[in-house]
């Protein structure tokens, strides 16, 4: 249970998908402009990123994995699909937003219309990409990219209301003319960053 | 037949005038994170050039049998194949840096210049001219890359391409490293800085407040 607590925080904050490995960025810096808007694609972030994090752990250890295709016939002990690893994850993620949407639509409708654009977008959001490409360099286990994912998604959700909440402030900042919009956006983002780099000194 | 003066606009435009990262802000994701020294930023810009040009090329081949409800799923599994082959390619050659970049390359799929270009030049135009579209935001992906690891690794580091070039302090020489240029989080303030420089000398790109 402690080795789970452990890496839960360890995602949020220590290694935060968006601050100290800066994915998702074109999402973070386009889409933080308000807050609630910020909150409603935080949420849906980490609904995508908790399932499709142990789904494609389940098909990696199944099918792409060097040797896992024994299962199917013990002649495939030498098959090697890892390279195919790429594709078949984009595919598995696009396939599950896609699933989600309809599940949402039917069963959540308040929820569906609240996410709105953004689940689709989520299929391009490199954060989520990314987290999959992690858990399989780091040879997470089934429990563990449960957590993993989760994690991981709060800690961008958490990313992306604060900066939104900075931006809303900055509204009423005199900023230099060419600086203002996207320039002063990446400053801000560099001294987040800077700051939950306080965090990586933490081991656990 | 497009002529010279179209081309050269589809190439060189986007380097400046019509920056993917300082104006359109796509592709920002993996930008910062490989930038730590001149080396990988011109590998990674290589392999985002490569895949940009081929991807919109081979997208634009097909574009008049793509059905446009599953056209995002097609272009995602042309963008993953030419991906698969620069990443395979790169672990044959050069194998340390493939660990180095580690995720990095295979986010090349999920990069939004590729994915953007795909959508809004490939999706209409032919085959050639979309190669050469993809060049250009390659490129112009490429010049804020390589601005910032020539930033990062001179100042940081005192090299370049791993060859000294200003003397350390550690190594008896003059200069003691900036090591805020070493972490992550400077790539922000470079390109923040970058895109003010830019915007001041085109002051059509200026934001409303």
């Amino acid at each position: 249970m402690e080795h789970y607590i452990s890496l839960f925080v360890k995602a949020v904050f220590i290694e935060n998908l968006a601050l100290s490995f800066f994915l998702g960025m074109c999402t973070f810096l386009a889409v933080s402009k308000k807050v609630t808007t910020a909150i409603g694609l935080g949420v849906a972030v980490i609904f995508v990123l908790g399932i499709s994090v142990p789904v494609n752990n389940l098909v990696y250890h199944a099918v792409l994995a060097p040797g896992a295709l024994e299962w199917l016939h013990p002649s495939f002990v030498d098959a090697d699909l890892s390279f195919l690893r790429y594709l078949t994850f984009i595919g598995v993620i696009a396939a599950l937003v896609q699933i989600l949407e309809m599940a949402l639509d039917n069963f959540f409708p308040a929820l569906y219309n609240a996410l709105g654009i953004f689940l689709p977008l989520i299929t391009v959001n490199c954060a989520i990409f990314g987290a999959v490409s992690f858990m399989v360099e780091r040879n997470y286990n089934f429990g563990e990219s449960v957590v993993y994912g989760i994690g991981a998604g709060v800690g961008w959700a958490l990313a992306i209301a604060t900066l939104a909440g900075i931006r809303e402030k900055m509204k009423y900042a005199d900023v230099p003319d060419g600086l203002r919009g996207l320039g002063i956006t990446f400053l801000t983002v560099g001294l987040m960053g800077l700051g939950f780099m306080s965090f990586s000194g933490i081991s656990l | 037949m497009a002529d010279s003066k179209e081309i050269k606009q589809a190439l060189l435009g986007p380097v400046f005038a019509n920056n993917p990262i300082a104006l359109q802000v796509l592709g920002v994701c993996s930008a910062l994170a490989v930038t730590s020294s001149l080396k990988n930023a011109l590998i990674m810009t290589m392999a985002v050039m490569i895949v940009t040009a081929f991807s919109s090329m081979f997208i634009s081949m097909l574009r008049n049998h793509i059905p446009s409800s599953v056209r995002i799923i097609v272009q995602m599994t042309i963008i993953a194949s030419v991906v698969i082959i620069v990443d395979q390619v790169l672990q044959a050659y050069s194998y340390a840096t493939a660990k180095e970049l580690s995720v990095f390359v295979g986010l090349i799929i999920t990069n939004c210049i590729v994915m953007g270009r795909a959508e809004a030049y490939a999706m209409k135009t032919g085959p050639m001219m979309s190669f050469v579209d993809g060049l250009g935001n390659g490129l112009g992906y490429g010049v804020v890359l390589l601005t910032v690891g020539f930033i990062r690794e001179l100042f940081g580091k005192g090299t370049l391409f791993d060859v000294s070039i200003i003397p350390l302090v550690a190594d008896g020489g003059w200069y003691q490293p900036m090591g805020l240029l070493i972490l992550p989080p400077s790539s922000f303030f470079i390109i923040g800085l970058f895109i003010w420089v830019l915007r001041t000398y085109k002051k059509d790109q200026v934001e409303k407040a």
